[in-house]
């Protein structure tokens, strides 16, 4: 195999390449996918990449994905693509973009935060801090939330 | 002030701050010709305070009261709704219908954003969480601004609880907007300011610098802000007696103050200031503490009537 690309393309779906290395799994996380739906799903990790060292890729076959799983891969992985593929064809290529703010998405770090109150109509809400590294502002209690925070509580591990 | 809320000194601009120091000093001067004034007459304020205090409610309250307003005062929790259960947001709810203006103290950081949120009438932060006290910092800043003349490019000392108190923080932030010359942030490790304060302070290109002796800098100061160094935030008595003298200001401490050096202090005070300090010109803290209402008074009308 050599150099060459170990998987074949798909022909309706949806590609997310430059995939932090190792983050692949999370990526599959966030779409739901399982492996038990019957679709036809590729994973590649750790492989040359000239933009960012390293990368993962993931495709899926008969996937689109909705704003707020793109706003999760962002989250977790920033430098993404998403190439939308008809007809063995990519039809739409964009980076995904971190969210200003994460409305409801994540929890507050801090206990003491009004947000973390039982029985309060409040969602918590985010603002971003700093993009490299990623960090995010609990509009409330003024907490930072770091990336690895953020994986943690998108992923649930 | 953006939006009617008073929520955080960090929101409040530095021409906001001198308008509001201007009209207190009007207010001030009314004073003492006449007993209570009458621009806000009709007007109810709620104090909703849902942790303990003394001056911040009884000064809002007095001020309302010489404003010509009226006051309702939330219950103490088994008196109330909230024994029965209520949340806070319905607790709120209810305060809204009834007040104009709404002034809440509370444990958790974020309760009054929160609160401003719910409620249309405008909402005034009297201390929440461990980083807010704007109308603290108001009155703290108009005090120095009166003895003064000026609040541009002092050397502050802040010394105390820098990491969990409130009103040195907010003060900090505060001073911070005037250019000062220095601000030395002087405190035991234990206590010793989060990153989060530091950044703001970078952000505002403000010059620190942090201290763990008062000693050091005493000489150079004009304006030294004392708050309580918290003795139960020691998990070590025998550590707290070790280190307290260092942050005790007496008589002593004081010989090699400048003469122009006012001191002041939030209060309630406990071992960090001396008793013996109260009858020499560099305390300023009474005078501070009787601020409370006219300031207040100047931004209950500023926050209804604009």
């Amino acid at each position: 195999m050599g150099k060459e690309l170990r998987v074949s393309k798909i022909g309706n779906g949806t590609v997310v390449d430059h995939i932090t290395a190792g983050r692949a799994l999370y990526v599959l996380k966030i779409l739901g996918i399982t492996g038990r739906e019957g679709r036809i799903v590729a994973i590649v990790m750790n492989v040359e990449s000239r933009k960012i060292g390293k990368k993962d890729i993931v495709k899926v076959e008969g996937l689109r994905l909705r704003k707020e799983q793109v706003d999760k891969i962002a989250l977790i992985a920033p430098h993404s693509t998403i190439n939308i593929i008809e007809q063995f064809e990519v039809i739409e290529k964009y980076r995904v973009k971190v969210p200003k703010v994460l409305e409801g998405l994540i929890k507050c770090i801090n206990p003491s935060c009004i947000t973390n109150q039982p029985r309060e109509p409040i969602k918590p809400v985010f603002t971003l801090y700093n993009e490299n590294p990623l960090i995010f502002k609990c509009k409330y209690c003024g907490a930072k939330v770091e990336q690895e925070e953020i994986i943690r509580q998108l992923i649930g591990e | 002030m953006e939006g009617p809320d008073i929520i955080s000194i960090t929101e409040i601009s530095k021409d906001e701050l001198k308008n509001l120091f201007n009209d207190t000093k009007k207010i001030k001067e009314e004073l003492r010709h006449e007993r209570a004034l009458n621009y806000l007459e009709g007007y109810v304020m709620a104090t909703a305070f849902f942790e303990p205090s003394t001056r911040t409610k009884l000064s809002f309250q007095v001020a309302m009261l010489k404003m010509g307003g009226s006051f309702i005062d939330l219950p103490p929790y088994e008196a109330s709704s909230r024994a029965k259960g209520e949340n806070f947001a319905d607790t709120i709810r209810m305060l809204d219908s009834y007040a104009d203006v709404i002034v809440i103290r509370h444990r958790l950081e974020g309760a009054a954003r929160f609160a401003a949120e719910i409620a249309e009438s405008p909402v005034i932060n009297g201390g929440d969480g461990t980083r807010d006290h704007p109308t603290q910092a108001m009155i703290d800043l108009y005090t120095i601004f009166e003895e003064k003349t000026k609040l541009e490019g002092l050397s502050v000392g802040v010394l105390g609880d820098l990491k969990y108190g409130r009103a040195a923080k907010s003060f900090t932030l505060g001073i911070s907007k005037f250019e000062p010359r220095i601000i030395y942030l002087i405190s035991p490790p234990q206590l010793a300011p989060l990153d989060d304060l530091k950044e703001e302070l970078d952000k505002m290109n403000t010059d620190y610098e942090e201290v763990s002796d008062l000693r050091d800098v005493i000489g150079e100061l004009e304006v030294l802000y004392v708050t309580r160094i918290q003795k139960e935030r020691f998990p070590d008595p025998l550590e707290y007696e070790r280190v307290k003298g260092s942050y005790r200001v007496d008589l002593d401490l004081l010989s090699e103050a400048k003469d122009d050096l006012m001191i002041l202090h939030p209060l309630p005070r406990v071992d960090e200031l001396s008793l013996e300090v109260d009858n020499t010109h560099y305390a300023k803290y009474f005078t501070q503490a009787s601020n409370g209402v006219p300031v207040r008074m100047a931004l209950l009308k500023r926050v209804l009537k604009g």
